[in-house]
């Protein structure tokens, strides 16, 4: 699903990401640990280009994201990412947080579909062969109606509907990092970003934050979680990178990882995390 | 205080009985139009430019437009409105041989003048709303232009409404100086006044207290906004 090959990340003569290479697989759940400044969450923006790689190629379902750059929005809408900061956006309801992507991305399309029209009727009054025009089956506030319907759900599934016209200053560190979750949920992505999203948590709040990532795990959403939760990588991953120094030190399985550690820093920073 | 209530009577003849005040009420309006649609103008051109610096886009297209709204602002923080007034009216417009009455001129001037302030304004505005606002509308696959005008520029309105309201202040205090090109406001009316009877005292005194009465009205609508605005912050309960 996604392919990354040879990924570089400098800033000036500072090497973030060296000769990066890896692959996901539908279904897989990866987490990528390692020390601070190693260059996991760098490596997690490049992948949806919040941070423009230095050379490399990413490859997500098929398409050379490097090459085609013009559409990289399109891309986005797929590949939803949590952030450590929430960035809940602060003058929208929490309702509106969740709809405002799906709900404008889906009513541009649908202008976009009445100009063609509007072009194909412009251009059939000279046609001799007329064309026939694109088949609208929806309108602007049926949209509306079907995104706020799918909001109200994900925001059941949290249960923090009555929450739903809030502000989102008013909400807890844990009730605004589920509500991002589901706001990225609410684009339908092929595979979610984790950006360390439960650092900035107060620690009675991180295991609400889990138990959702848990439950997407479940039903199978791709995923890539950065993390200093060795528990919860080690739970739910299918697959541990380990980085370190803007290298990845080690990739296999967590049962591996935890038990096994071949590579000699992995085992050194591992048995730190385990002394805390 | 005998002395005074003469040159009170004096004025008072002058202001009411012989007509004066209706130059006040056309320098007042005057004063009023100046500062209002420079103000609009301002805000357009400010911005424009606000928006051209913020923009990432580092083609050679936008390069130029950078380097030139770096040089529009320099240009008008850098010299004393006045001056920008008289080089305008007596340089520019005679070199481009254009007709214009000295109140569109001074519109004009404060327009251009007002833009480059607000551009700053506008610009700090933009920049103090935290970044990952803008990251996570991008993150969503929303464009660089939806993102900005409806999650960062609204946040940011509201942070700058408050010193809007401070340059429209002091747009209505420097209009003091639009009688250098020849239009007609406060100062005009009232020097007028004075000098029917070469007795300025009270006029200007007059003259002095319109400002500042001006000045304190503008500045607490300024305030009960900000308040507003402050209020909306953390209480937006259900």
């Amino acid at each position: 699903m996604i392919e990354v090959i040879k990924l570089n990340k400098n800033y000036g003569d500072l090497k973030v990401l060296q000769d990066i290479s890896f692959t996901v697989e539908k279904g897989e759940k990866i987490a990528i640990i390692g020390p601070s400044g190693s260059g996991k969450s760098t490596l997690l923006r490049c992948l949806n280009f919040m941070e423009e790689a230095s050379s490399g190629s990413i490859i997500f379902e098929g398409i050379n994201l490097t090459e085609q750059k013009a559409k990289l929005d399109l891309h986005r809408q797929k590949m939803g990412m949590v952030f450590q900061q929430f960035n809940l956006f602060n003058n929208k309801t929490v309702l509106e947080n969740i709809m405002m992507a799906p709900l404008h991305i889906r009513l541009s399309k649908l202008r976009k579909t009445r100009w063609q029209n509007f072009f194909i009727k412009t251009g059939n009054f000279f046609r001799k062969n007329k064309k026939s025009l694109i088949e609208l089956d929806t309108d602007a506030a049926s949209i509306k109606e079907e995104v706020r319907g799918q909001a109200l759900k994900l925001l059941q599934k949290i249960g923090l509907e009555d929450k739903k016209d809030v502000y989102p200053s008013t909400l807890s560190g844990g009730q605004k990092q589920r509500i991002a979750i589901i706001r990225s949920l609410a684009m339908n992505p092929k595979v979610i970003l984790f950006d360390e999203p439960t650092s900035s948590l107060d620690p009675e709040m991180v295991g609400e934050v889990l138990d959702l990532i848990r439950s997407l795990a479940d039903e199978g959403m791709t995923m890539l979680i950065v993390t200093h939760e060795m528990g919860f990588a080690k739970e739910v991953a299918s697959r541990v990178l380990f980085m370190d120094e803007g290298r990845i030190a080690e990739d296999s399985s967590p049962e591996q990882i935890f038990s096994n550690p071949q590579n000699p820093r992995t085992r050194e920073f591992l048995s730190k995390v385990k002394a805390m | 205080m005998d002395n005074f209530s003469i040159k009170f009577e004096k004025f008072w003849q002058a202001f009411y009985t012989h007509n004066g005040y209706a130059r006040v009420v056309v320098g007042l309006k005057n004063t009023m139009l100046i500062a209002i649609f420079g103000l609009i103008i301002g805000i357009v051109i400010g911005t424009a430019i606000a928006g051209t610096l913020v923009h990432p886009a580092k083609s050679r297209l936008s390069r130029f437009l950078k380097a030139f709204c770096n040089f529009y602002v320099g240009l008008f923080r850098g010299s004393p409105i006045v001056v920008q007034l008289l080089v305008t009216y007596y340089v520019v417009l005679p070199i481009l041989q254009i007709n214009m009455s000295s109140l569109k001129v001074c519109i004009l001037v404060f327009g251009l003048n007002s833009g480059a302030y607000v551009s700053e304004i506008m610009r700090g505005g933009i920049l103090s709303v935290d970044p990952g606002q803008m990251e996570a509308g991008r993150a969503l696959g929303l464009g660089y232009g939806v993102s900005m005008g409806k999650i960062v520029v609204p946040q940011a309105v509201k942070n700058i409404l408050p010193t809007i309201g401070n340059e429209f202040i002091s747009l209505i205090k420097e209009t003091s100086v639009v009688s250098f090109v020849g239009a007609i406001d406060l100062y005009v009316a009232f020097n007028y006044i004075g000098t029917n009877n070469y007795e300025y005292m009270v006029p200007y005194l007059f003259m002095a207290l319109i400002y500042i009465v001006l000045v304190l009205i503008i500045s607490s609508l300024v305030k009960a906004m900000e308040r507003s605005l402050g209020k909306s912050d953390r209480s937006h309960q259900a």
